[in-house]
Order: structure tokens, then C-alpha cells, then sequence
């Protein structure tokens, strides 16, 4: 109870603050903001900020008196704050949902997981399972040895900054308001992680696509410097302050179409080129299915990753900002619906019938879509963003499948081809600049697909990439990890 | 002695193993099976290509019995597992030279 009314105070008192402050700046775009608190800095009132910490202690500091020892907790961790402790709810609100935002992130690797297992056949599936256990691990350790400080250098040159080691994140400034402002409501450690569960999703897009053929310990090596090198460099390109910023306009991508999914893509379109269709996948100039073992499985996991989406793109609101979370659930909602149902209508006009699995990539393409412009654009056109990804990815993936770029998952239509259109639609619905979103969607693709080009290839003619076809033919799950997936279960397809 | 081998339709199992136990019969061995006829099998269609799917899924039921038997249990499947229409399946009978009780070392069809 006594708590609940010192919060209360703590409320009115940083609202009433909050608005004194922010009457002058309403209306101005962000960076005019930034300069213009940038140019007031050094006449801030510490007297007083003083006297409204002050004011906001006082139920705190009567209960003390009265002989409250929790009080006297409560008075230390808002004046560990320092200067910020005005808005410290509001910090700590933010700071909550970014650490729930990144748990709902880590959740996706688990709907990447059973999305791929699901599509690709029963004889893989340990291997699948394997390889994404690999990739959230070598994603969140390698983003702490380098990735974090290469991604977000600081100042730099606008294209490599190679980082350090994270090291200790806490103490004065990293731990408080100061961190980040209202802008990056968290403490370095909430970005951190929040950054970190991101890092892996680019090599797990690739996994999908490379499935069922790969070589393990190739697959491994690859992934690794995907993750720890070619991601976070491309990524401070636009979110580390790098040139992808000085644009005309400023390039846009709110929580990843082009950084994360576009990137990804590209980089698993490179490996499939190289790597080659599975075996009896194209014969005589035919498509010949290879059916995915579950659907079921799959189904569970495109709705994982609907469900992880709003960590994803909510998250990246960077703040528990009420207006920016609303409108990002909202949008990411209806173009992942708006994606499901085009594609089942497109699927069930030219491909005869409703197609299940074109339905759940139309969802993630939906998804994939909205990413870039998740905050900048309104319901209707998130909709129609949503939609005509689902049209996108259904014709992309017929297309992929007749130049024979074999991709079990269809990760190449969904991330990469939709991405790009994701990155476009800020242009035409977000308010983006249209050339601006084109060159830099088009770098960040580029850039995925020569890394992958030049380090796979060079995996290929020394250790090789593709198992040999007799290990092909009787599953990766025995040629790998001399394990089943389903021992004493169901028939095999071997 | 003989041996019944009827390849059924899967969903009539049921129905042709109480035909088999109303006319007295006391054991069978059942097995999932694939396979073709006159019936063929059916396209389906995944992500956009068209394939068919030729052996399709059946249940063969395996009945040993006695010679005068035999004749009543093919009349009993038939009727049970038919539908009329395209994929109903086969019976076959064929001779079987001995049969052993392998718990108490009965032969013939004392084993059955």
C-alpha cells in the first residue's frame, strides 16, 4: 500500500515535469528535438530538477521519518537515478517491457526451430533442431565478445568499427535514466539483450534455406562469422549512427526489414546458389516436392513467431512509450493478417487450393513487410503493406522453385524478397524517402549476399559444404548426429 | 488349411474383424500396407508444384483356416469391406502346408 502512494506521487510530479518540459518541443521532427535539447543542456535547472526529485521523495521521505525502514530502500534506488530519477517510473516500465520484449524475441528462435523441422523432412529433423540450438548460442555470445561494440561503435567512420568485448555494463550512467533518455528508455544491459537475441535471427534464416544438404561443421563456421561479423557491421551501417543515416532524407528501417530480414535472405540466397537443389528436388526439368514431415509443427511455429513479432517490432519502440507501442502492435497484427489472406487467395486462385504452407509464409511475409515501417505508417496501410507481401511471397517463391533455387522453407521469399519490399514501403506509405529506402535496402542486401558469396565459396573448395549424396539420401539426422528424431515412432522416409 | 489375404480400405477394419469374429474366426494379423490397383492414385499439390501419390494406404488382414473354412471368410470380408466404389481391395486364398501352436506344440489345425 505505502508503496503504491509514493509511486503515485512519483507519477503526478514527473507528468506535471514532463510537460512543462516538452511544451516547447511538441511538434518538432526527433533529430530538430535532440539538437534543440542538445543546445539547452547546459542551462537545465539543477536547482531545479532538485527540487522536483525532492518533491516526488516527500511521501518516501515522511514514511522514513515515521520509522519506515522500506523507505529508506525505496529513497536509495530512486536517488541511484541521479538527475533522471523524475521519470523513474516511467524508466522502469520501459526497462520491463524491453526485457519481456527480448524473452518474446527469444521465443522466435524457438518458432524458427519448428517452422523449419516442419518443412523439411522427418529424417533432418535432429539436425534442424541442432542447428538452431547453435545459433542462439554462438548468436548471444559472439554478439557480447564483439558484435554489441561493432554494431553500436559510437563514433566512426559510418562503415566498420570493429568492437571490444561488452565488459562491465552497470555503474552511474549505465544503469539509470542517463542511459538512453526518453528515447532508449533501458539500462545498457536491457539493450544489450534486447540487441543480442536479434543478432542470431540472420543466420537462423539461413539455416531454413540450406536444409536438409548442408554440412554440419561448415554450416557451423559460416553462421558464426555471419553472426559475429557480417551482421553487426551491416547493422551500424543504419542503427549504429553509420552512413546509411546521411542520406538523403535519412534511410529508414524501424525494427529490421533490410538490417535483419533482407540480410538474412540475401546472405541464404548466396548459399543455396552455391550449395545447389537437394537431391531429386528438379528432375528432368520438373519440380518434384520434397513434402515437409509436420505441418502441424509448422503451423506451431509461424505462430510463435507471430507471437515473438510483437517483441520484435514492440520492442524496438525502445520505450514503453504508450503511443509508439499501441501503433506498432496494432500494425504488426493486421499486416500479418492482411499477409495470410492474400496469400491464401492468390495460392487458392493460381495453385487450385488453399495452400497451408503458402498461408503461414504469407503470414511472415506479412510480418517481414511491416517491420521497417511498423511506427511510421497507420492500420490501413499496414494492411495493405501486410497484403501485398502475402501476393509477393507467394509468386516469389514460383519463382525461385522454377529458376531452381531450391529453398525448403521459402526463407529466400520471405525475409529477403519481402524485406526489400518492406524497406520500399516506407517510402510510399511511412513517409520515407523512396530513393533513400531503395539504395540503402539494395546495400544491405548486397553487402549480406557478397559476404555469404566469398566465405562460403571459400568453405567450398577447402572443406566442402554439402554432405555426400549417400548421406543425403539417408538423412542428415543419422550422417550427422547419429541420432533419430523419432525413434520407434512413425515410418521412415528413408 | 488355408490362408485368407485380403487387402481392405483402411476405415473398414473395423467392420470386416467383427464379420470375422460373428462367423467364429478367432485370430488374425493385421498389417499397414501401401499399394496400387486398377484404382491408381491421386495428385496433391505442395507449395505450388503438383505431385501424385501412387502407393496409396491399405491394411492387409491375415486369416489361417481350416479348408471348409475358407469360403465363408472370403464371403463374410468381402461383404464387410466393400463400398462399391474404385479401391475396395482384394482377397486371396492361398494353400498352407502346416501350422504350429508354438506354446504347446500343436499341429495342424488343432494349432489354428
Amino acid at each position: 500500500m505505502k508503496i503504491k502512494k509514493y509511486l503515485l506521487a512519483l507519477l503526478l510530479c514527473s507528468s506535471a515535469f514532463l510537460m512543462t518540459g516538452s511544451l516547447g518541443a511538441q511538434d518538432m521532427p526527433v533529430e530538430e528535438m535532440a539538437d534543440a535539447a542538445e543546445a539547452v543542456e547546459p542551462t537545465v535547472d539543477e536547482a531545479a530538477l532538485a527540487a522536483a526529485m525532492e518533491l516526488a521523495l516527500a511521501p518516501a521521505r515522511a514514511a522514513l521519518a515515521a520509522g519506515d525502514p522500506t523507505a529508506a530502500d525505496y529513497i536509495a534506488m530512486v536517488e541511484a537515478q541521479g538527475s533522471g530519477a523524475y521519470a523513474f517510473d516511467f524508466f522502469t516500465t520501459s526497462m520491463l517491457w524491453t526485457v519481456i520484449a527480448a524473452a518474446l524475441v527469444f521465443i522466435m528462435h524457438l518458432g524458427f526451430a519448428t517452422l523449419e523441422s516442419g518443412l523439411t523432412q522427418q529424417k533432418n529433423a535432429v539436425n534442424i533442431m541442432f542447428k538452431n540450438v547453435f545459433i542462439i548460442s554462438i548468436g548471444l555470445i559472439s554478439y557480447a565478445v564483439i558484435g554489441f561494440n561493432t554494431h553500436y561503435p559510437g563514433d566512426f567512420n559510418g562503415w566498420i568499427s570493429f568492437g571490444s568485448f561488452i565488459g562491465d555494463l552497470s555503474g552511474p550512467g549505465m544503469d539509470t535514466f542517463d542511459y538512453g533518455g526518453v528515447g532508449l528508455a533501458m539500462t545498457a544491459y536491457g539493450d544489450f539483450i534486447f540487441q543480442a537475441m536479434f543478432a542470431a535471427t540472420a543466420a537462423t534464416i539461413v539455416s531454413g534455406a540450406v536444409a536438409e544438404r548442408v554440412k554440419l561443421g561448415s554450416f557451423m563456421i559460416f553462421a558464426t562469422l555471419l553472426v559475429a561479423i557480417a551482421y553487426p557491421v551491416v547493422g551500424s551501417w543504419h542503427w549504429g549512427g553509420g552512413w546509411l543515416g546521411s542520406l538523403e532524407g535519412g534511410f529508414y528501417d524501424f525494427a529490421g526489414s533490410s538490417v535483419v530480414h533482407a540480410f538474412g535472405g540475401f546472405a541464404a540466397l548466396a548459399c543455396v546458389m552455391l550449395l545447389g537443389p537437394r537431391a531429386g528436388k528438379y528432375v528432368d526439368g520438373k519440380i518434384k516436392p520434397i513434402l515437409g514431415h509436420s505441418m502441424p509443427l509448422a503451423t506451431i511455429g509461424v505462430f510463435l513467431l507471430f507471437l515473438g513479432w510483437f517483441g520484435f517490432n514492440g520492442g524496438s519502440v525502445l520505450s514503453a512509450n504508450p503511443a509508439g507501442i499501441g501503433l506498432v502492435f496494432t500494425t504488426t497484427a493486421l499486416a500479418a493478417a492482411g499477409g495470410a489472406l492474400s496469400s491464401i487467395l492468390i495460392s487458392w486462385v493460381f495453385l487450385k487450393k488453399p495452400d497451408l504452407s503458402m498461408a503461414l509464409n504469407g503470414i511472415l511475409a506479412g510480418l517481414v513487410g511491416i517491420t521497417a515501417g511498423a511506427d511510421s505508417m497507420g492500420p490501413a496501410a499496414a494492411m495493405i503493406v501486410g497484403a501485398i507481401a502475402g501476393v509477393i511471397v507467394v509468386f516469389a517463391i514460383i519463382f525461385f522453385d522454377k529458376i531452381k533455387i531450391d529453398d525448403p522453407v521459402g526463407a529466400i521469399s520471405v525475409h529477403g524478397v519481402c524485406g526489400i519490399w518492406g524497406t520500399l514501403a516506407v517510402g510510399i506509405f511511412g513517409g520515407g524517402v523512396f530513393m533513400t529506402q531503395l539504395i540503402g535496402t539494395l546495400s544491405v542486401s548486397a553487402a549480406a549476399f557478397i559476404f555469404s558469396i566469398i566465405v562460403f565459396g571459400i568453405l567450398k573448395v577447402t572443406i566442402g559444404i554439402r554432405v555426400s549424396p549417400e548421406e543425403e539420401a539417408e538423412g542428415l539426422d543419422i550422417g550427422e548426429h547419429g541420432q533419430e528424431a523419432y525413434p520407434d515412432f512413425a515410418n521412415s522416409s528413408r | 488349411m488355408k490362408l485368407v489375404k485380403a487387402v481392405i480400405k483402411p476405415f473398414k477394419l473395423e467392420e470386416v474383424k467383427e464379420a470375422l469374429a460373428d462367423i467364429g474366426i478367432e485370430g488374425m494379423t493385421v498389417t499397414e500396407v501401401k499399394g496400387f490397383g486398377r484404382q491408381k492414385g491421386h495428385t496433391e499439390i505442395y507449395r505450388g508444384s503438383e505431385y501424385t501419390v501412387d502407393f496409396l494406404p491399405k491394411v492387409m488382414v491375415e486369416i489361417v483356416v481350416d479348408d471348409a473354412d475358407a469360403e465363408k471368410t472370403t464371403e463374410a470380408i468381402v461383404k464387410a469391406a466393400k463400398t462399391g466404389k474404385i479401391g475396395d481391395g482384394k482377397v486371396f486364398i492361398i494353400p498352407v502346408e502346416s501350422a504350429t501352436r508354438i506354446r504347446t506344440d500343436e499341429t495342424g489345425p488343432e494349432a489354428l
